[in-house]
Parts: C-alpha cells; sequence; structure tokens
C-alpha cells in the first residue's frame, strides 16, 4: 500500500451544537484520503432517509402477510371464494384522489414556504380536501365489513375472510397513522413550524398507503 | 417570512426526574435503560437454567421454594415434566429476545452508535423513548405468564404449530400462555423496529463532517448492518405473531390442520398449514441468530484493535464479510427444517448456502487470527472477554459445518449436539461480546473504571466453566441424547447422567461467578476510580469527548473527522495513536483510499 500524505482538509469547523444533523453526507462511500473536497457538504433531512425505512419495514411485513396468504391457499382444500364488497371499488377512487389532493396542497405549500403564494388558505383548503378524503376511505372501509358481517360472514367464517379482514384492517390502521400524520402537518403548518421534510416525508407515506392498496385489491381480487 | 427551514428537532436537556431518567430522550439514557433490561432477563433466564439442570442432573430434586413460583408446575418443590418445558421456553425466550438482542444491539447501540458517527443524537428521540418502552412492555407481559394459573407455554421458543395455535388443550399454558407469548413477541418487534429506523437513519444522515462510511468503526458498522436486518426480520415475525393470537382469540385456521385430534378432542379448525408457521419464524429465526453475533463482532474487533495497538488486517473485507453474512442468513433458514419433510432437492438449496456462509464466517475468524498473531496483545478484561467471544465462535461454529449437511443433520437434530452448537456459538459468544463491551466501555458510560483483578477472575472462571458446560453437549448429542427430555430414564441414556451431574455442577459453579461481575458492576458505579476520557487510548470519537459525554455527546463544538477509525502505531506520529478528530499530518500506509 503506497505512503499518502494527508494535508488537514480545509472545512469549516466552528459549527455549533443545535445546527442540525452533521453532513457525512450519505452517498458519500469515500474518500477516506484526507480529501474531503469530493464530499457532500449535507445530508438530507433524517426524516426524508426515515420514511423510506419506514416504508421497507411496512413493505416487509404485507409480505410476510401475502406469503402467508400464498401458502395457506396452496395446501387448502377448505378455500371459499369470496365476492369482494363493491364499496372497495368506490374506496379506492377515493384513496387515488387523495394521493392527487396531497400532491397539490404539497406544491401550494411550497410555494407558500418559498414566499411565493401569499395566501394561507389556499395549500390548507387541499390539506382538508386530503384529510376528508382519507377519513371517507376509512368509513368505506369500516361500511365494507359492516356489510360482510351484516350478511354472517366473519373473521372465522372462512379462512379467505380471515385474510380479507386481516389485510384492509392492517391496511386501515395504517392509513390511520396517515391521517394523524395529516393532522399532524396541518397544525404544524397553522403555527409556521412546519417542516419541508415533514411534509415530504408525510405525502411519502400517504403515497403508498395508496400504492399499497391497489396492490391489495389486487391481491384479494385474484385470490379470493 | 414563511421560513420553515429544515433543521433537525433539537431537544434540550431535561430537568425533572422523570425525563432525565424514566421518559428519556436521550440515547445514552435509553441505552442504559436497555442495559437494565438487559441484566434482569439474564439474570432470569439464569436462574431457570439453574432450575432445569438440577432437575436434569438430579432427577426429582425438590428445590426448596419452587412451589411459590407455581402450585401445580411443582408440586412438593419437584418439577413436572410440563413445567421443566415450561421454564426450558421462557429460558430460551428472554435469553434471545431480551439478553442477546437488547444488549449488545440495543444497548451499546443506542449509547454509542451517535457517539462513534459525530451526532448528537438519534433523528427520533421520541420513537427511541418508545423503542424502549415497547420492548419493556414486552417483557412484563412475557414475565406476566408465570403468574396466570397455568404458567407460561411449554412449546418452546420456536413456538411450532399446530401445538402452540390450538389452545389449552395441548397442555398447561398452551392456552393463554402462548396468547401472553405471541404479544410479548409482537411488543418487541415493534420496539426493535423503531430502534432500527432510529439506528439506520443514524448511520446514514447523521455523521458528523468527515465522517465517510468507511471511516465509521467496525462496532458502528456492526449495529448499522445488524439495524438492516432488524427492520427486515423483525417485520416478519410480527405478523407471524399476529396470525397465532388470531388462532386462539379468533378462532381462524391459519396453523391449525384439518381433523386434528389432541388429547381425545377434535379440534373445529381446518385446512391450516403447520410449515406456514415454521417459514414465517425462521425467515425471522436464522437472521435472529446474526442479530444476535454481528454486534458482538463489531465489538470484539473495535476492542482487539484498540488492545493490539494497530488495524485489522482489512477493515474493508471486515466490513464486507459482515454485510455478506447478512444477506446469506435470509437463504438459510430452511437448514433449521430439514426433518419437516422438504423436499430432497430444497434441502440441498438450503444446505448449499449454509455452507457458503461459513465462508463469510471464516474470513472474520482468520482476520481476527491474522491480525492477532504478532501483535503485543495488552492483556486487560475486555481483551480477555475479546479473545473468548473469538474463541467460543470457533469451538461453536466448527460444529456448524456438521450440521450443515442434510445427511448428517437428520441424525444429530434435535439432540444435545444442536445445544451445545448454538450455545456456544451464538449464545455464549454474544454474551462474552456483551461482557468485553461492558468492561471497554464502563468508564465512558458511568465515568468510573471497573476493577480489573475482579474482571479477570471473573473471566478466567466464566471462560473455563462455559467450556465445561457446552463442550459435553456435543459429546451427549452424538450419543443420541435428544434435547427437551426432562428425565432419562431409556438404557442408552441411563449411562449420560453422569455427564448431566457434571454439567448441572458447572452451571452452577458458572453461574456463581457471575455474582463477581455483578458486585464489580455495582460496587464499581458508585466506588470506582474516576475515569479519564480516554482510558484504553483510543482513537474513535466516543474517546474524543468528556466522560461521560454531556448531554448533547460533544459539548460545545461538534467534532469533525479526519483520519480513518484506527490510526494506531503510525510512522512519524507524535505518539502511537492518532484520534479521529486530530488534525495532525501523518504519513500512513494503513489509511483506506
Amino acid at each position: 500500500m503506497a505512503t499518502v500524505v494527508h494535508e488537514p482538509p480545509k472545512m469549516d469547523v466552528d459549527r455549533l451544537p443545535g445546527q442540525g444533523p452533521g453532513n457525512g453526507g450519505w452517498r458519500n462511500l469515500g474518500p477516506a484520503s484526507g480529501d474531503l473536497r469530493k464530499v457532500k457538504n449535507s445530508s438530507p433531512p433524517p426524516a426524508s432517509t426515515g420514511i423510506w425505512v419506514g416504508l421497507a419495514s411496512i413493505t416487509m411485513t404485507f409480505a410476510a402477510f401475502t406469503s402467508a396468504l400464498v401458502v395457506r391457499q396452496g395446501g387448502a382444500r377448505d378455500w371459499q371464494h369470496m365476492t369482494l364488497p363493491p364499496i372497495l371499488y368506490f374506496n379506492t377512487l377515493v384513496i387515488i384522489a387523495s394521493s392527487f389532493t396531497l400532491e397539490i396542497s404539497r406544491r401550494r405549500v411550497a410555494a407558500f414556504m418559498g414566499g411565493l403564494q401569499e395566501r394561507v388558505e389556499n395549500p390548507l383548503r387541499w390539506l382538508y380536501i386530503t384529510l376528508a378524503l382519507g377519513l371517507l376511505f376509512v368509513a368505506g372501509q369500516i361500511f365494507a365489513w359492516r356489510e360482510l358481517v351484516s350478511q354472517g360472514l366473519r373473521f372465522a367464517t372462512n379462512i379467505s375472510y380471515s385474510f380479507f379482514y386481516l389485510l384492509t384492517i392492517a391496511h386501515a390502521l395504517h392509513v390511520s397513522g396517515g391521517l394523524g400524520g395529516l393532522i399532524r402537518v396541518i397544525a404544524k403548518f397553522n403555527k409556521r413550524v412546519l417542516k419541508r421534510s415533514t411534509l415530504d416525508a408525510t405525502s411519502r407515506y400517504w403515497h403508498f398507503m395508496g400504492v399499497l392498496w391497489v396492490y391489495l385489491l389486487v391481491l384479494l381480487w385474484m385470490k379470493l | 417570512m414563511h421560513d420553515m427551514s429544515a433543521h433537525a428537532a433539537q431537544h434540550g436537556a431535561p430537568t425533572s426526574f422523570i425525563r432525565k431518567h424514566i421518559f428519556s430522550l436521550d440515547h445514552k439514557v435509553i441505552g442504559k435503560q436497555y442495559y437494565a433490561l438487559a441484566l434482569v432477563a439474564v439474570i432470569v433466564g439464569m436462574v431457570l437454567s439453574w432450575l432445569m439442570r438440577l432437575h436434569l442432573g438430579f432427577a426429582n430434586f425438590a428445590i426448596p421454594g419452587l412451589h411459590l413460583l407455581s402450585k401445580n408446575g411443582a408440586p412438593g418443590d419437584i418439577m413436572t415434566p410440563e413445567y421443566y418445558l415450561q421454564l426450558m421456553t421462557m429460558h430460551g425466550t428472554i435469553m434471545v429476545f431480551f439478553v442477546l438482542t437488547t444488549a449488545p444491539f440495543a444497548a451499546f447501540g443506542n449509547f454509542f452508535l451517535p457517539i462513534q458517527t459525530g451526532a448528537e443524537d438519534m433523528p427520533f428521540p421520541h420513537f427511541n423513548m418508545m423503542s424502549f418502552w415497547v420492548t419493556f412492555t414486552g417483557f412484563i407481559i412475557l414475565m406476566a405468564s408465570f403468574f396466570v394459573s397455568d404458567g407460561p407455554t411449554l412449546g418452546g421458543w420456536t413456538q411450532y404449530a399446530p401445538l402452540s395455535a390450538v389452545g389449552a388443550v395441548a397442555g398447561p399454558g398452551q392456552g393463554t400462555g402462548v396468547v401472553l407469548w405471541a404479544f410479548s413477541i409482537a411488543f418487541f418487534c415493534v420496539g426493535q423496529l423503531f430502534g432500527s429506523l432510529n439506528f439506520i437513519t443514524t448511520t446514514l444522515d447523521m455523521r458528523c463532517k468527515g465522517m465517510s462510511l468507511m471511516r465509521l468503526p467496525l462496532s458502528a458498522w456492526a449495529w448499522f448492518i445488524t439495524s438492516i436486518m432488524g427492520l427486515t426480520a423483525f417485520a416478519v415475525l410480527m405478523p407471524a405473531a399476529i396470525l397465532l393470537i388470531l388462532d386462539h382469540v379468533a378462532g381462524t385456521s391459519f396453523f391449525v390442520a384439518s381433523n386434528l385430534v389432541i388429547n381425545d378432542s377434535l379440534l373445529p379448525h381446518s385446512g391450516g398449514s403447520t410449515l406456514l408457521w415454521q417459514h414465517l419464524f425462521w425467515f425471522f429465526g436464522h437472521p435472529e441468530v446474526y442479530i444476535a453475533i454481528i454486534p458482538g463482532m463489531g465489538i470484539v474487533s473495535h476492542i482487539l484493535i484498540t488492545n493490539m495497538r494497530r488495524p485489522m488486517l482489512s477493515h474493508r473485507v471486515l466490513i464486507y464479510s459482515m454485510g455478506a453474512l447478512a444477506v446469506l442468513s435470509y437463504m438459510v433458514y430452511g437448514h433449521h427444517m430439514f426433518v419437516s419433510g422438504m423436499n430432497p432437492i430444497s434441502s440441498l438449496a438450503f444446505s448449499f448456502p449454509t455452507l457458503i456462509i461459513t465462508i463469510p464466517s471464516t474470513i472474520i475468524v482468520l482476520i481476527w487470527l491474522g491480525s492477532l498473531y504478532g501483535s503485543k496483545l495488552r492483556i486487560n478484561t475486555a481483551s480477555l472477554f475479546a479473545l473468548g467471544f473469538v474463541s467460543m465462535f470457533i469451538s461453536g461454529g466448527v460444529s456448524g459445518f456438521f450440521l450443515a449437511q442434510p445427511s448428517i443433520d437428520i441424525m444429530l437434530h434435535a439432540t444435545y449436539f444442536v445445544v451445545g452448537h448454538f450455545h456456544l456459538v451464538m449464545a455464549v459468544a454474544a454474551i462474552f461480546g456483551i461482557f468485553g463491551g461492558t468492561y471497554f466501555w464502563f468508564p465512558k458510560m458511568t465515568g468510573r473504571m471497573m476493577n480489573e483483578s475482579l474482571g479477570k477472575l471473573h473471566f478466567w472462571l466464566t471462560f473455563v466453566g462455559t467450556y465445561c458446560i457446552f463442550m459435553p453437549f456435543h459429546y451427549l448429542g452424538i450419543a443420541g441424547n435428544v434435547r427437551r427430555y426432562q428425565a432419562f430414564v431409556d438404557d442408552y441414556l441411563i449411562p449420560l447422567i453422569p455427564v448431566h451431574k457434571f454439567i448441572t455442577v458447572a452451571a452452577l459453579a458458572t453461574g456463581a461467578a457471575q455474582l463477581i461481575f455483578i458486585y464489580n458492576l455495582i460496587h464499581s458505579r458508585f466506588k470506582g476510580a474516576p475515569a479519564p476520557d480516554n482510558p484504553w487510548q483510543g482513537t474513535s470519537l466516543e474517546w474524543s469527548t468528556a466522560t461521560p459525554p454531556p448531554h448533547n455527546n460533544f459539548g460545545d463544538k461538534m467534532p469533525v473527522v479526519y483520519h480513518d477509525p484506527y490510526q494506531y502505531s503510525v510512522e512519524g506520529a507524535s505518539s502511537d495513536f492518532i484520534m479521529q478528530t486530530s488534525s495532525e499530518s501523518v504519513h500512513s500506509a494503513d489509511e483506506e483510499k
């Protein structure tokens, strides 16, 4: 290994505590040769990385449920096919629409934060619409469960119903978490303490919930 | 006007007792809380192993006071066969989850990962606090099962279906006990998912200036790799636990087959897949073995380097090998199911990566041995335990070569050979890593030194004791001694009883030696000599801050990193080590490119 002479890199060493995360720069895999000119000078805010980590974990959980469904169905003679409650298709439109409204509000909030837009009502209105659509989705899911229960089709009626309730309830709980996130965004926005990274992370989570629902609907439609 | 800037949330130093010591957001306090939890858990787990060993070594031995723990399980202070299995299940569950995962990963990782990366704290301190308290709740739920009417579950830490899923008809503890077990595990998974989220984000986003990924110490790398494994493995175990709970409380049939008759009663379930549980469990279960051991590998490497006064033969290869272990650990899980009636081609498909995984393990061991060879290792308690870790890992690892092959595994499966194998390679090795880490980092965590003489005495008694316990297990296994038997009454087992007696005496003696450690820990915490900032002349960031570290880890000036983590014995340098924060220009042949 060749000998390397290290010169102290020229860097701003006066960074004070409380100025946010360090700037190792997470895409920076090197250079450890002492030449830090190539080092990116900032890391993304932790929320932008954290949300992907969280979504990876949710993906694994639903992957486990999916594999359980596939394995359980593969060896079963007791599998009853079920007809999905029609309201699920309406709910699908609602959650897709909510993704669009959230994207509109995200851009308007960004414009507001950048000073390009002065009226606070404008982004807020779209955030409230998104929240309402989210609540409508959850209400629609509850309606679907009640409809099945009223027909005597309960959790343990057949394994296909078990999986239906399991997957839809697990998804609805995650959506409820997203609604909590939206309420938090609105509260922070009203206090003018909203961070861009919080808004972006919440909207990524929300879009993921939409994508996850479409996946689940296709899975349930094909398998149940 | 609309400045809503993207700075990370900061929290000031707490003032009230509750926010400072109980519901604390400080990663250092949370790390200590995890350590305390692991300490309580390991004491409970060890006492359970004593009770089991007494019962195995000396049949119908009356253990004074045991009836107070369970009237039905130990009438007249003599353990029933079922109660033996219940204690064994709790021993395994407590040790795997609340000790081997909690101490090396969650405790040390929480305390030192942010410091070693140069961060002020974890990025999501509330999640971090919840991580501990959710895990703690899981532990309380598990402990509660000792006190329900028919006691804790007896299904083993693997909780194989269908007997784990059918309820009380399958025996004591298989009703409420299993439900409590599954809730406990689900809580534990949630806690570790929150922890992994913080660990990954800290490593990626919170590093200080100059701290490239390759400049992270090996311990930080180990925690980072483990957290990625935790994120995927616990996210699979949690759904499995939920399905198990549903089979109990909602009457579903995920794991229970049709027409199953247990204890003369026909069960109402239909069509469930018993193997589904095994697949879901072992997809978590095998990575879990590495979740327990990889932090130990990182901690031990960190300790050895500091005491060898030179870096490992290759920093990068060691990191890549730990990464390879992590990836391969997901591909080998089927080797736990060789005797489940699996297709021979599937056996081969799982056997092959199982043999492949020995390659990165061997590389890591060879790097340790090659780096130790010819080094002037400083002998202290921490380095002794690190050497002990290497020894245990090799001794236990060698038997893995035998078990990896289906043809041999069919004979050795479910014998004491397996018990000896996993206790050495994963359990005791990880415990040695925890001990090493404790003796090494105790000064930084508490501001006081531990007693070295007591530490060395503790090491030698533990080292010799654990070999006396676990090496004979291999002999028992080869002689055909099946695990999980609570008494040895068959002709071929009776001659083996003296070996069991020897193991029991060794287990009691080794357990008693741990009192030295506990005394040392408590006494040093209050009466130990004050620790300097850098007692071992280390180079990484934890040694460049005050002892114990201030609330924001580095006081009023954040660190800037100029060097690789292990610059020891550098030619031309002013001392035999260069701190990562030192801006000294050096001529170094060792620094990574």
